[in-house]
């Protein structure tokens, strides 16, 4: 397993296409679902498929782990032109207009009947709780801010967005904690609560965390675009006109992983 | 007649100083004789980096010129010292961490072989920071050193055949290695990189004949990870107790807590003990990991044939600034209060040069080399720091003018230390950092907010200085102001001549006294590499250094970063926007000498 999704990390895969084809070269993660892996299986994987035919172009992938330097070694490398999913007007790119809106959320036991849905909830003192950890020095994930504003850290467990590489998807390492009864409660992305809890072996529970700004900088809920190179503009417009057309598929392909979306008026039960 | 009169000038001279000051040296033991070579990258276990060649001295280094060059292959960030054994130079580029032995004893010092250790591709992306490699050692015919992908090599010096190449650390877990090995009897020792992703802090020693580890100590955890025992005697009261590296963390945190060992080893025979830093806690940001994160950010001297730990001293307990502890020691034997001392001397990246009793790690004095804000100096009772509350980065709280910044005033980049004059010669940086606030930053398919750091020069508006150091009386001799961060090591000889590198390129031989610039050379790319010198076959002196800028501040060049993104590389862009006028990459060897 180790060597396969190695091999595939900093090799630039071009499909063979015909001489007059158009390509999409899209940047993206070898191991990462619900987002992408190389076998095409994500759902970035599934939307670039739909923005590229209404582009009437094909893609092809540059895989590189979405870490530290990702960007540096891929796009700014011109290796590829189109990162499909990266938080709206981040600094380093050239966005295109949010396509969705996701948040963290609480995922629990359904058994427990925690029904936690807010940072202020007594319970998180004494509960374990499992957070993601970024580990960019001075920064982590807003949830892991949220509690340690609040005091809570003693019973709070970190779990690398990283992980162990040599497993299939490491992410999705936080929602198995859970299911596993490691710990109680987990913070976790909402794409990733909404695609691994279904898949545990016990029902969990998911609950979009409140308030969804804590304190007077920590959102918890974010827009999610594709990102071009800064001096891209004809691209992302281009991908931009893409996205506005194929929405339906776009909607139906994000519903299919489960996604929690916080812009769409029926996912906010 | 005309030297003659100049030797018994420079006698008459030098004899007062003699005189009134007792010398300080390192013991003979850690710094033998000079014979010509430079086997590792801080050339003796002393880490004094002090030659006794003096062919090349204050009088004719305005002479020097290029004996050859030769380039590595590799446009990345140069951190290796070129080693010379016999007559044959090894040079190490980055990743892919290919080692090339050069033929000194033949005109242009052709190549006899390079070895390819096929460093898997996938470290690259796997891997945290830049691809930088601090050079490999020799011992008993072989040269050691580390690859990116977290594996140690042993290669036959004479014929670059592969002898052994274990691995030693996992990439998929965000495991990599960039420190200079150091051998010690029949160990090979390295240490671990990581600390942002979450991997725990190790030392290893490698059995020298095949890799096997003979031992590991773990930067946390329960004393028997760490190797503390009957022998752990701290001086300090913080570091007595059991289970240190557990308690002082929240439950669980020290399996994910950092504190590598990425830096420098040095090894006393007489009291054999091995001295080696901590890097910085790590992943959390320090809100989450209250207590003093014990071994992070710290100092231990061990027992080179076991690994156990006789006494241990933290630089910074709880680091809030990313200030990793793992630079360099230099051992050094003065006359301390009028008492003989064996001492440590360690500039660390908290901005204070310390003198260390290396007996029993007792801080003997903590004087500062840079502009500080962040904290304002270390209770020689307890030997904790003090700690300026108000600097301290809180999440989305703005804080401006922290000094010295998130690099620190020192990084890696080593010291050196000669008996002649009795100073250490600092290269260091001149830099402060602003917390303002947040950004929006995605990774591993997870949004949040990064803090926004932006990094700028300090006090004076330069942002590097060369320093000569007096330790005993904790303070600058002189200094030179250099535009960038200085990145390089140095390096002292007995003709007096100090070298060091910039990163806009220009190796310079200053005047180890006065502090003059000599000479000084335009390379073709920024320095961040280790000086070194050796008597070549010929019976004269050369000095080499590899120059391809690279690194932490110089990654906007060798990445290609983009100088309108100020807070890439944590901030050093904003402080380095102008370094893509003033270089490009490169990597180059280049090698001096007399006309």
């Amino acid at each position: 397993m180790c060597s396969a999704f190695l091999k595939g990390i900093a090799l630039v895969v071009v499909l063979a296409l015909p001489a007059s084809a158009r390509e999409l070269r899209v940047c993206a993660d070898p191991n990462n679902l619900p987002f992408s892996n190389e076998r095409g299986e994500g759902f970035e994987n599934r939307i670039a498929a739909v923005i590229a035919e209404q582009m009437g172009a094909e893609v092809s992938y540059t895989w590189w782990a979405q870490r530290r330097g990702f960007i540096r070694n891929t796009l700014r490398e011109g290796r590829c032109d189109l990162i499909p999913g990266t938080v709206a007007n981040m600094e380093m790119l050239r966005t295109t207009a949010p396509y969705y809106r996701s948040g963290y959320v609480f995922v629990t036991r359904g058994v427990d009947a925690l029904d936690i849905g807010s940072f202020d909830d007594p319970r998180l003192r004494t509960l374990r709780v499992g957070v993601q950890l970024i580990g960019d020095d001075g920064s982590n994930a807003p949830p892991a801010h949220a509690l340690e504003r609040r005091g809570i850290t003693g019973n709070m467990r970190g779990y690398t967005v990283y992980g162990d590489y040599a497993e299939a998807n490491p992410a999705g390492r936080i929602v198995r904690a859970v299911a596993e009864g490691e710990v109680d409660v987990a913070v976790v992305w909402g794409p990733f609560a909404g695609y691994f809890a279904p898949r545990q072996a016990v029902e969990l529970s998911i609950r979009p965390v409140t308030p969804g700004i804590d304190g007077p900088m920590l959102p918890m809920v974010f827009d999610i675009s594709m990102g071009v190179r800064r001096e891209d503009e004809p691209l992302r417009e281009e991908v931009d006109a893409a996205l506005k057309a194929r929405r339906a598929d776009v909607d139906a392909i994000l519903a299919s992983y489960g996604v929690p979306r916080l812009d769409r008026t029926e996912a906010r039960r | 007649m005309r030297s003659g009169v100049l030797l018994l000038l420079a006698l008459l001279s030098m004899a007062p100083a003699l005189a009134q000051q007792p010398a300080i040296a390192p013991p003979p033991s850690a710094a033998p004789p000079e014979d010509g070579q430079w086997t590792m990258p801080a050339k003796n276990y002393a880490s004094t980096r002090f030659s006794g060649l003096d062919e090349i001295n204050t009088g004719n280094v305005k002479g020097l010129q290029v004996a050859f060059t030769f380039s590595t292959g590799v446009n990345r960030g140069q951190e290796a010292a070129p080693l010379v054994v016999g007559s044959t130079m090894y040079v190490l580029s980055p990743w892919p961490n290919i080692l090339y032995a050069l033929d000194l004893a033949r005109p242009g010092a052709p190549m006899k072989w390079r070895y390819d250790p096929k460093a898997e591709p996938a470290s690259q992306g796997v891997a945290c920071c830049d691809v930088v490699n601090r050079g490999p050692t020799y011992a008993e015919g072989k040269i050691f050193y580390n690859t990116l992908d977290a594996h140690t090599v042993a290669v036959d010096a004479e014929t670059g055949r592969e002898v052994w190449r274990v691995k030693v650390g996992d990439i998929n877990i965000g495991e990599t290695t960039t420190m200079a090995p150091l051998v010690v009897k029949d160990k090979v020792l390295v240490g671990n990189s990581g600390g942002e992703y979450g991997v725990r802090g190790w030392l290893k020693a490698l059995d020298i004949n095949s890799g096997e580890v003979r031992w590991t100590a773990w930067a946390t955890g329960p004393d028997g990870d760490v190797l503390i025992g009957p022998e752990f005697k701290p001086f300090y009261e913080n570091d007595r107790g059991t289970d240190l590296g557990v308690t002082t963390w929240p439950p669980e945190a020290w399996r994910q807590g950092g504190g590598n060992m990425w830096g420098w080893i040095s090894y006393d025979p007489d009291l054999d003990l091995i001295y080696h830093g901590t890097g910085n806690p790590g992943p959390w940001n320090h809100e989450a990991r209250p207590g003093d994160n014990k071994w992070t950010a710290g100092i231990f001297a061990r027992n080179p044939d076991t690994g156990a730990a006789r006494w241990f001293y933290q630089w910074s307990p709880h680091d809030v600034y990313d200030h990793d502890g793992i630079n360099e020691q230099i051992l050094l034997d003065m006359d301390w209060n009028g008492e003989p001392r064996k001492v440590l001397v360690r500039p660390e990246r908290n901005g204070f040069v310390y003198v260390l009793d290396r007996t029993t790690g007792e801080v003997l004095s903590a004087n500062p080399f840079h502009a500080l804000t962040a904290i304002s100096g270390v209770d020689l009772k307890t030997g904790r720091p003090h700690m300026v509350s108000e600097k301290e980065p809180k999440t989305g709280k703005v804080v401006r003018d922290i000094c010295p910044n998130a690099s620190g005033a020192k990084d890696w980049n080593p010291s050196a230390f000669s008996p002649r004059t009795g100073l250490l010669y600092l290269p260091h940086a001149n830099l402060c950092m602003d917390f303002e606030g947040v950004e929006p930053n995605y990774i591993a398919g997870t949004p949040y907010v990064g803090a926004n750091v932006h990094m700028k020069p300090g006090p004076g508006g330069h942002r590097g200085e060369f320093s000569a150091w007096d330790i005993r009386a904790g303070k600058e001799v002189w200094t030179i102001n250099e535009p960038f961060p200085v990145w390089s090591g140095a390096l002292v000889t007995a003709g007096d001549v100090v070298f060091y590198g910039t990163m806009e390129g220009w190796f310079k031989a200053v005047d180890a006294r006065s502090g003059e610039v000599l000479w000084q050379f335009k390379t073709s790319s920024g320095i961040i590499g280790q000086p070194t010198t050796y008597r070549g076959p010929d019976g004269h002196q050369y000095v080499a250094i590899l120059a391809g800028v690279g690194g932490w501040p110089g990654v906007i060049v060798s990445g290609d970063l983009d100088a309108r993104d100020k807070t890439a590389a944590l901030g050093f862009v904003g402080a380095m926007g102008d370094l893509p006028q003033h270089t490009t990459k490169g990597g180059t060897l280049y090698v001096f000498r007399l006309p």
